[in-house]
């Protein structure tokens, strides 16, 4: 039988706030158990919520960018368990009526364009942490992240392969960065997504059990997760099996997933609305407010690349990829002043190349958009060709200067006075005869040959450009 | 809606309170007794009644996201029950 | 001096006729010889109180004097005071030293006003006898084998004994005002979100509200200025401009109108508390009022409304006690659920674990809809009763409870019966009214209280109607025997 899976995706998104969601401690990372945990986060008795403001702009934020309906009044409601990292004994959530309602995000998948449907988003506060191994049979608990401000992103099942919902996963991650409302450190924990798979015999419509991965916090893990858990499930049915819905975590030592053993119990989560929270009212004029502070999105900024740069759909996709390189190159470009092509080639050319060989981003880029912008330069204006300035730009990564240094330092100033490249010419032709005899005999071949003598000549100065023209009319 | 003894212990475990098998029967009893009272409450007719949740026509208010609580921890961690290194200790949690 | 007006006490302290220490030594050795048998009091720091005092008697020296200034309250063992033990009456909370403030707390404190000790009440205010505490029953200052009423059984016994100048309450069903009525003093449940529920232990967050109780309506206007107002760390509280309660008190009466609810007045109400309540409210008539017959129909089914709402939200709230960053934590465990099993069940005593379980099983998968929802739903239709009786009259008055006060064990194990205690009472809550009682005479020599209800934000009318009154009788002034 054909099978076909079917991937929802659940992603956390820590937003970029100073303080929690509920209460005015730091929700910095990194600082010692439990000194960020107030008397809110630890849920004293008599303590109650007062929302943050900025969690609310984010939520709009994100609300704006996937087209969603933003609505004008969401409620806050409890979703009650016990857990020692949830202090309350319950997560204040969003749960019938969410902030952010039905959008979507296109994505590239490989040469396809895929467009996944956003369920809703939903505000609600982060739990603490568990630490093990503090004692013996004990486990620690870190109260530092409860209360941090969360999105939750829902999007419908959508998703038909481990590497659309990679593609889904990474787009999602750049959108959240690029409107600022999320750091996207996934190794903090700040993008933490939880993935729905199930699987159906192809062709038909009526969705499989799904079973839930949770916390997964690489894109590889994701990849390999989804496709270990599909695999599973149909190996599952194929031999006589059902699958039970469940909770189930990725161990990437082995590669492969397994159910949870707690939270194993039907949940009854309680739900009902936080009578200590009043409705959460949003206006158009909120909605403006926050739209006029907004970053062009993505999609925009491409459409504006091809029109007012004259990109290709391809390089304009390629740039507008992430915030800090669409920026770095817009530097370049402001800089440059010239061909906005020659500047996309080398952005998504040497630069990405070093940086990825290099392991950095964009924003750490040894060579500055300025630095970039002055080597395009001496391009342009024939100081250098093009092959040089691949040595040039080796340089300027290595640290050794900006281009004019690296190119007067390095004698690499490309010969252009025709009086010089003329003579060089003729001392080739003279010296060539017998390659000038078969040019003239019909042999194309032979004035690449005479070319490269010139180029030799002139110790791979000589403007090549210029060397073809001298030596076609000298050959006329 | 009549509730059981199973009933009792469903939500006894939902609400991590044990019982006994003989406060089991008690509550039974007890519980009984009150949803008998807010059974009356079935006979009206609600339908398109918005729900009630605070008197006034109010509405959420924004907190500026600004820090305004520093590290209490040893302080709050006098009352705690047990700590090491500024953890909360409890038995072993299972995922 | 005991008998003494919040005013006359402010006066006396101005003209330092007596200092604040004095004062505060005097309620003390009262506290002494009295709390021992009436229970009035869980907690109490005589080092701690009388250190507040001296402050108090600086500030007093320095002229920075507020109305209240000097004079020792007792606060409800509800409301969180940094670094005095905070039980709200419950074994869950018996070691907890709070490491905060309630707003209330802090209003008091920086009026200057002295904490005499934090008192007894039903656990979590759960209860309309104070026989729930787990530091013990308290006893009614009017006949001591009968209950003080409750949940604000404490404050209730420590007013009417004169164990206190007055003290704080907490109303989310009856709280205050049943008190009030059984032991014989004025109590105020403002309405809802005018007092911040900051740092006040949570029952029910949709119902809860803090209110002053004390001998008369014009301590309990001075009192409403101290609670009272606008803080931004309570979502619920409402932003509204500072009023003074007392600015009305003195108004006449001529034309006001008071609406008698005849399900008030109806079967369930004990011939003799009818008896002094429409004497009372005849003697409004002599005081140029006219009363007006309304009708609240939906009073019955506040009862089984508030018995849904109430503990779902309860059994929300105590789920924060899992004896993990304070609490009560049990001795032995096997892991952690049932370390979470047997800590509450330890801690939590018979009532609340009962209300947790309701709550939990109003709330439970579905149910929802048929109870919580519902219960909302029919709370709108109760808040449109007084809504619409509040189109012919201008305050409404009834009893505050069917009868005078029961037997310590009376109704101990049977709470329906202990429920329809607050019949006349609950549904102010769930409207989010301000209720108030005030004494109105005696049945059998016990106390019998009048209810005023108001319209929103009406509590500095009903200061006004309850104080005229006051200036014409002195109900409110009788004390018990035996607590000289």
């Amino acid at each position: 039988m054909q099978w076909e899976v079917v991937i929802g995706l659940e992603t956390h998104t820590q937003l970029k706030t100073n303080t929690k969601i509920f209460s005015g401690a730091s929700i910095k990372y990194g600082a010692e158990p439990n000194t960020q945990a107030d008397e809110v986060s630890i849920a004293l008795p008599g303590v109650l919520p007062v929302l943050n403001a900025e969690a609310v702009r984010c939520a709009i934020k994100f609300g704006l960018a996937v087209n969603a309906e933003i609505a004008p009044r969401s409620i806050f409601a409890r979703k009650n368990y016990f857990y020692p990292d949830l202090p309350k004994g319950y997560q204040i959530s969003q749960y019938e009526l969410p902030v952010v309602g039905k959008g979507s995000l296109t994505v590239q998948v490989g040469d396809q364009e895929k467009t996944v449907r956003i369920t809703r988003a939903h505000l609600e506060e982060d739990a603490g942490k568990s630490v093990h191994g503090a004692q013996e049979g004990m486990s620690g608990i870190d109260l530092n992240r409860a209360g941090t401000p969360l999105l939750e992103i829902v999007t419908e099942p959508d998703m038909r392969s481990a590497a659309e919902a990679v593609a889904y996963a990474k787009k999602l991650h750049e959108l959240v960065q690029w409107i600022d409302i999320c750091d996207g450190n996934m190794q903090e924990g700040s993008f933490r997504c939880d993935v729905n798979v199930s699987v159906r015999p192809k062709g038909t419509e009526k969705l499989g059990t799904r079973r839930e991965i949770k916390n997964l916090n690489s894109f590889k893990f994701m990849q390999q997760a989804i496709e270990y858990e599909t695999q599973w499930q149909i190996d599952t049915l194929e031999d006589g099996g059902t699958i039970q819905q469940a909770t189930v975590l990725f161990n990437p030592e082995t590669g492969e997933t397994r159910a949870m053993r707690s939270k194993e119990e039907a949940n009854d989560y309680l739900y009902f609305p936080d009578p200590d929270l009043l409705p959460l009212a949003i206006s158009q004029a909120d909605i403006n407010a926050v739209k006029a502070t907004m970053p062009e999105l993505p999609e925009a900024m491409k459409s504006r690349f091809e029109q007012q740069y004259g990109l290709p759909a391809y390089d304009a996709a390629a740039i507008t990829a992430s915030k800090p390189m669409a920026d770095y190159f817009v530097s370049t470009i402001q800089a440059f002043g010239g061909e906005a092509k020659q500047a996309s080639n080398w952005v998504m050319g040497s630069l990405s190349a070093k940086l990825n060989e290099a392991g950095l981003e964009v924003i750490n880029s040894p060579v500055s958009a300025q630095a970039l912008a002055g080597l395009l330069k001496r391009i342009a204006d024939n100081t250098i060709s093009g092959k040089m300035a691949k040595d040039v730009f080796e340089a300027m990564w290595a640290g050794e200067g900006d281009a004019d240094d690296i190119i007067a330092k390095k004698g690499l100033k490309q010969v252009s006075d025709s009086g010089a490249i003329e003579a060089i010419v003729d001392q080739v032709l003279a010296a060539n005869a017998v390659m000038v005899a078969e040019y003239k005999a019909g042999k194309e071949k032979a004035f690449n040959g005479l070319v490269g003598q010139c180029m030799k000549a002139s110790q791979g100065k000589a403007n090549p450009a210029q060397v073809n023209e001298i030596l076609k009319k000298k050959l006329a | 809606m009549s509730l059981t003894i199973n009933d009792v212990k469903r939500i006894a475990h939902l609400a991590r309170i044990e019982v006994s098998e003989t406060e089991a029967e008690a509550t039974l009893v007890k519980l009984t007794g009150i949803l008998g009272l807010i059974e009356e409450m079935q006979a009206i007719d609600t339908r398109g009644i918005a729900p009630m949740s605070h008197s006034q026509d109010v509405v959420q208010r924004l907190r500026a996201d600004v820090v305004t609580s520093g590290n209490q921890r040893e302080y709050f961690q006098k009352i705690a029950p047990a700590v090491e290194d500024g953890l909360y200790l409890v038995p072993k949690v299972i995922e | 001096m005991i008998n003494a007006s919040l005013k006359e006490m402010a006066a006396a302290l101005a003209a330092k006729k007596i200092s604040s220490v004095e004062l505060t030594q005097l309620f003390l050795a009262r506290i002494k010889s009295l709390n021992p048998d009436m229970n009035a009091y869980i907690t109490l720091d005589e080092a701690r109180t009388l250190a507040q005092a001296k402050l108090a008697d600086a500030r007093i020296a320095n002229g920075d004097i507020t109305p209240v200034t000097g004079i020792p309250f007792a606060q409800k063992d509800i409301f969180c005071a940094k670094d005095w033990r905070t039980t709200c009456g419950s074994r869950m909370l018996e070691n907890f030293i709070a490491p905060y403030d309630a707003h209330v707390i802090s209003q008091f404190d920086h009026a200057g006003a002295v904490n005499l000790g934090k008192t007894n009440m039903d656990e979590f205010a759960m209860g309309s006898s104070n026989e729930t505490s787990y530091f013990g029953k308290v006893k009614n200052p009017w006949d001591r084998e009968r209950v003080p009423g409750g949940s604000s059984g404490g404050s209730a016994a420590a007013i009417a004994a004169r164990l206190c100048a007055a003290a704080t309450g907490t109303d989310t069903g009856g709280s205050i005002r049943q008190p009030a009525s059984l032991c014989g003093f004025t109590g105020l449940k403002p309405t809802y979100g005018v007092v911040s529920r900051y740092g006040m232990i949570a029952f029910a967050s949709s119902l809860d509200q803090a209110g002053p109780m004390a001998k008369s309506a014009e301590d309990c206007a001075l009192m409403m200025n101290v609670m009272a107002g606008f803080d931004e760390r309570d979502s619920t509280s409402l932003q509204r401009d500072k009023e003074d309660y007392t600015r009305d008190l003195n108004k006449p009466l001529a034309g006001l109108k008071i609406g008698l609810p005849k399900e008030y007045f109806a079967e369930g109400l004990s011939a003799e508390v009818a008896k002094v309540v429409q004497d009372a409210i005849a003697h409004y008539r002599k005081l140029g009022a006219e009363t007006v017959d309304i009708s609240l129909p939906n009073t019955r089914l506040s009862i089984p409304v508030y018995y849904v709402i109430a503990p779902a939200e309860a059994s929300s709230n105590l789920s924060r006690y899992d004896g993990v960053r304070y609490g009560h934590r049990a001795a032995e465990y096997t892991d952690l659920l049932d370390m979470y099993c047997k800590s509450r069940a330890e801690g939590f005593g018979a009532e609340v674990k009962r209300r947790i379980l309701i709550g939990t099983y109003v709330l439970s998968a579905g149910y929802y809809d048929a109870y919580y929802l519902k219960a909302q739903q029919i709370r709108r239709l109760i808040a449109q009763d007084f809504e619409e009786a509040f189109k012919h009259c201008d305050i409404i008055m009834g009893p505050s409870a069917p009868g005078t006060a029961f037997k310590i064990g009376e109704k101990a194990d049977d709470p329906v019966a202990m429920y329809l205690q607050d019949i006349y009472t609950i549904a102010v809550n769930l409207a989010g009214l301000p209720g108030m009682s005030i004494p109105a005479g005696f049945a059998n020599k016990l106390p019998v209280g009048l209810q005023i209800i108001g319209n929103y934000f009406d509590e500095a009318r009903m200061l006004n109607v309850a104080h005229a009154y006051q200036q014409q009788t002195d109900w409110h002034k009788q004390m018990p025997e035996g607590i000289a």
